[in-house]
């Protein structure tokens, strides 16, 4: 036994644990439970609900002690039963029970509350209290989703903390004292926090729910299954559905991944999947259902079969080098292997994206050391971020992320043009000039540098230069905003890989964009992280066509598309018009090219344009796997049937390569597996049964055969006049994504987009907070609503990401280091 | 009635100034916001918020915890009574209805003119003096009816010039010159106060 671990006795059993461990999860570890309300594993110990009493003896006799206040130590004894502890507990609840009322009929939370199980278990069967309870209203909303019953709270602190100490985001709070004392917002200012609905989920009692689930089931009539959210984190869920519609997603505790949490964005998502506006049928342009309307402009219902005749002889008609597939970071990986054989190894075309031209390219995303949540996360660590807001984009890494540093002494660098939601916690935040995060990279890492670089001074430099030294570094690499050439990052990424033992995680957007490209669904690549070339004789056996010249990336085909040189367009899941840097063009393409199928959930703009549309099943509909950032690979199952005749994305494509005369070979997801096991360099440990068997999944550890290819060293570019600002463009957590738009309860956060400027230029402009302004860059210009923000540094301005109101796109320029833009007040210029 | 004047926010500044940790001057800002206005408004918890940078609404969980902090308006002079056991047996419950009588409102209330707010209260701890109440939180002890009509017609007359308006803790205010502020500092960076060494430290 080591000396970190202690031996301690619990109820009679000899048991050990290791020292620092609290009495109440030593003994839960030990197969002994402990009531509680206020202690949660993943927050601090705050002692408030008193259940968790039980007689603890260090050699002074037996006291009655909270067992989640204290840590085990040598020679202790703790009884959970004797009558002491069994006194005391009944008498803990007897007053937790004195202001609850006993509504448990109409309460949401009936029937999974720990509040209604532990009072049978532990508690007296009779109340004594024959007084007036406590009253007050009746749910009050502390924010749009989440309604409070006050009546019913027992004050544990479990939200108030969840809000302070895990999120960042104190906005709920104890007021008041005594009896009197509640949880509730300052008048007027709601709980505005993206993480809201977690509160619901750890609230031991009915008094936190949640408006979209709020009376549509009782916990009895549901039936749930472990999922994984294919989102960038894989977030780990539990699905949970009655009559077939899925009314709940719950974060799953998972060592790895989420501990348990969700971001709003995803807990509430599930509206979306049940929306009546999915796709229910396949759908064609013209002559669906035999009733030919040759001119017609209307997508109407078709059979499958009509559907996929229709695409397969558009796909046969031409040659391989004029068809191309755009997205599929959707799809599940197994979908992702169909597809990219489907189209490289069958139809023989390298023309495969699942990437929109709008995040780090793929050999940024397979060619850099690659960390996991827990390495970037670990105490005494140094964490770089670099280019992102991981609480926009990504909540629950900004969960892990914030909890490295305020509990376990990591410390944060960022290197982001402005605040970002981790910059209150961050030792050191340098503000680089938008294209310049490489040069302020290079000049951290150098030994002296003197001056300002890229907008930071000297002994800011000399400061986070310090603080580099004090841990393993893990940079967090992200491309949040577009206005800034992606060399930018890169060129940083590149400095930091001089660092000893440095790691990377890359923040990506878009779900399974990992799996992607590990599934090869790039110009260029194959399965399992190899190139094209490199991976001739793996594949060459089972995939006939293989091309032998890397094919065009997503920004190339839609060019292609508009120009006429392009006679099939596939979207998987992709939605150029409102996706792609450059919308004219994804438009054009759209019009121009003679046949574009699309497999999709929804009829988004790109999908009304085209001509054969596969109704897919989402992730509730179809079992398989996700790879998150990590490349973590972890179970999706499904739990409910899709809409309508929709069918998974892997059977659309075993499907469409039937009817182009072969057989894929694929029918469930374990196929695949067994066919790319032995044929991918990395996927050798993988499969069916291993994803199914650990919460945390498979984590690919190897690393392909994917070179990171540094750019040249980008070229630095003050403003070009005293009047010209410099563009940054924000993503953020609610926005115009398919998934918030068809969430009732999310749709209303994405709001307009807003142009946010510093006091000092603000003044200069001389408008009215909240006034529009005219945003003038080379490419173009928009109209949007200007806000004072003293976050954002001076000379910058930020534009909202894919809101309504002012399309970013339109300012942008791919080839840009950095785009510099006018303001002017609708009055006159500034 | 709102957030903190021009004046009020200068001297706030002084005060935030005096701790290593802005947060610690919430308690004196709420003070000073009981002074500006009376009570202490929804406005000034946000600008106060802003200034030591917390949420609003954990201004408003410190500042609801205490009793002498009031949300709402009150009148220029709070008349605590004393209702403790000693004083009960003196005559508090008369006196109160006396009280509520004379100036017309019932516990807790204000008269119309916004001079006189009348409250029980438990002990404040002047046993040796019962009955006895405060007025804005200045002692009258032994309080017989009459002494309470006289005490309020001095008020009224404007005799009591010594009990400030409701909201003023001190007529003197402390001031500590800006070179001996504590200015920011990191708790990790904290060092024994001079004041602890000077007195000799118990450790």
């Amino acid at each position: 036994m080591s000396d970190d671990m202690v031996t301690f006795n619990v109820d009679g059993n000899e048991v050990s644990a290791p020292a620092g461990k609290l009495v109440i999860e030593a003994c839960e570890d030990a197969g002994v439970y402990i009531p509680r309300f206020c202690h949660h594993e993943r927050m601090n110990p705050v002692g408030m609900c008193r259940m968790c009493i039980v007689e603890v003896d260090t050699g002074r006799g037996p006291a009655l002690q909270p067992s989640c206040m204290l840590t085990v130590s040598d020679g202790m004894i703790v009884d959970t039963q004797s009558d002491v502890t069994k006194k005391a507990q009944d008498g803990v609840l007897e007053f937790l029970l004195v202001n609850h009322p006993l509504d448990c009929p109409v309460c949401d939370k009936g029937g999974e509350c720990p509040l209604q199980d532990q009072t049978m278990a532990y508690g007296p069967g009779e109340s004594r209290f024959v007084e007036e309870k406590r009253h007050y209203e009746k749910p009050i909303p502390v924010n749009d989703n989440v309604y409070l019953d006050r009546e019913r709270c027992i004050l544990c602190d479990r939200c108030t903390r969840f809000a302070d100490e895990v999120v960042g985001d104190p906005l709920i709070h104890f007021m008041d004292r005594g009896n009197q004392t509640q949880v509730n917002t300052f008048p007027d200012e709601p709980f505005a926090s993206y993480f809201s609905g977690n509160v619901v989920q750890i609230c031991p009692v009915g008094a936190l729910t949640a408006k979209p689930y709020r009376f549509k089931a009782r916990p009895w009539d549901l039936a749930e299954v472990d999922s994984t959210y294919p989102n960038a984190m894989g977030d780990r869920i539990n699905v949970q559905s009655s009559r077939d519609q899925v009314l709940r997603f719950q974060g799953v505790d998972s060592d790895a991944v989420n501990w348990g949490w969700l971001a709003d964005k995803e807990r509430f998502s599930f509206e979306a999947l049940q929306s009546d506006n999915r796709i229910g049928s396949p759908l064609m342009r013209g002559g669906g259902l035999n009733k030919a309307d040759a001119d017609g402009d209307e997508l109407v219902a078709a059979s499958w079969s009509q559907a996929l005749g229709s695409a397969a002889k558009a796909i046969a008609d031409t040659t391989p080098d004029k068809v191309g597939f755009v997205g599929g970071a959707r799809l599940s990986n197994e979908a992702q292997y169909a597809w990219t054989k489907l189209a490289k190894g069958l139809v023989g075309t390298d023309n495969v994206d699942a990437q929109l031209g709008d995040e780090l390219p793929p050999h940024a995303l397979l060619g850099l050391p690659r960390a996991t949540v827990a390495e970037a996360c670990q105490p005494g660590g140094v964490i770089v971020l670099i280019g992102c807001d991981p609480k926009e984009t990504l909540g629950t890494l900004y969960i892990r992320l914030r909890h490295a540093v305020v509990e376990d002494g990591a410390k944060l660098i960022e290197i982001t043009p402005t605040d970002t939601g981790l910059t209150n916690v961050a030792s050191a935040s340098l503000r680089a000039r938008p294209g310049e995060a490489g040069t302020v990279a290079r000049a951290l890492l150098a030994e002296t540098v003197s001056g300002h670089i890229g907008g930071v001074d000297e002994d800011a430099l000399a400061t986070a230069r310090d603080l580099l030294g004090s841990g393993p570094v893990t940079v967090v690499l992200g491309r949040g905003s577009l206005s800034e050439s992606v060399d930018s990052v890169l060129e940083a990424a590149d400095a930091f890989l001089d660092v000893d033992g440095v790691r990377f995680l890359q923040a990506i957007g878009r779900g399974n964009t990992m799996g992607a490209l590990d599934m090869g669904m790039s110009p260029g690549l194959l399965p399992g992280r190899t190139s094209l070339a490199a991976g001739q004789d793996a594949f060459s056996d089972l995939w006939p066509q293989l091309p032998n010249s890397d094919g065009m990336n997503t920004a190339a085909m839609l060019e292609a598309g508009a120009a006429g040189n392009l006679d099939v367009l596939v979207l998987l899941g992709a939605d150029p018009i409102n996706d792609a840097l450059d919308p004219a063009v994804a438009a054009k393409a759209l019009a121009t090219v003679p046949t574009v199928i699309a497999v999709d959930l929804f009829v988004n703009d790109s999908v009304s344009k085209a001509h054969v549309v596969f109704p897919a099943a989402a992730f509730t509909e179809s079992s398989g796997s996700h790879t998150n950032l990590e490349g973590r690979i972890t179970a999706i199952r499904q739990k409910v049937t899709p809409p309508g005749t929709a069918r998974s994305d892997l059977v659309i494509a075993a499907e469409l390569a039937r009817r182009l005369g072969h057989d894929l070979g694929l029918e469930t997801p374990s196929d695949v597996w067994e066919e790319l096991g032995p044929r991918s360099a990395v996927h050798g440990d993988v499969s069916s049964a291993a994803i199914e068997a650990d919460v945390d999944g498979v984590l690919i550890t190897a690393t392909g055969r994917v070179a990171f290819a540094p750019p040249d060293q980008a070229v630095s570019r003050e403003p070009v006049n005293a009047y010209a600002l410099r563009l940054v463009t924000a993503r953020r957590m609610f926005d115009n994504g398919t998934m918030v738009q068809q969430s009732p309860h999310l749709a209303g956060f994405a709001g307009q987009a807003s142009l946010r400027v510093n006091p000092y230029d603000f003044n200069r402009v001389g408008v009215a907070d909240g006034e529009e302004v005219r945003v003038s860059a080379p490419k173009g210009s928009v109209n949007v609503a200007a806000r004072v923000d003293p976050g954002v540094p001076k000379g910058i301005v930020v534009l909202d990401y894919n809101r309504s109101g002012a399309d970013a796109r339109v300012l942008l320029d791919p080839g840009a280091t950095s785009i510099d833009i006018r303001l002017e007040s609708k009055g006159g210029k500034a | 009635m709102a957030r903190l004047n021009a004046d009020n926010e200068r001297i706030a500044h002084e005060i935030i100034g005096r701790y290593p940790r802005k947060k610690s001057a919430l308690i004196p800002l709420l003070h000073l916001a009981q002074e500006q206005d009376g009570w202490v408004t929804d406005e000034a918890m946000s600008h106060i918020a802003d200034l030591v940078e917390v949420t609003p609404a954990e201004v408003l969980g410190t500042c609801s915890f205490y009793e002498m902090f009031k949300r709402h308006p009150v009148g220029d002079y709070h008349v605590n009574i004393c209702h403790g056991i000693a004083c009960h047996l003196l005559g508090a419950d008369e006196l109160i209805h006396h009280a509520e009588e004379t100036l017309g409102v019932k516990g807790g209330g204000t008269t119309d003119d916004g001079r006189f707010t009348v409250e029980g209260v438990e002990c404040i701890a002047a046993c040796t003096e019962a009955p006895c109440l405060q007025v804005n939180y200045r002692f009258a002890n032994k309080v017989t009816t009459q002494d309470f009509d006289a005490l309020i017609a001095d008020i009224r007359s404007g005799a009591r010039s010594d009990i400030p308006p409701h909201g003023t803790l001190a007529k003197t205010r402390q001031s500590i010159p800006e070179e001996r502020a504590a200015g920011p500092a990191l708790v990790e960076d904290a060092q024994e106060p001079a004041w602890l060494s000077r007195n000799g430290s118990d450790q």
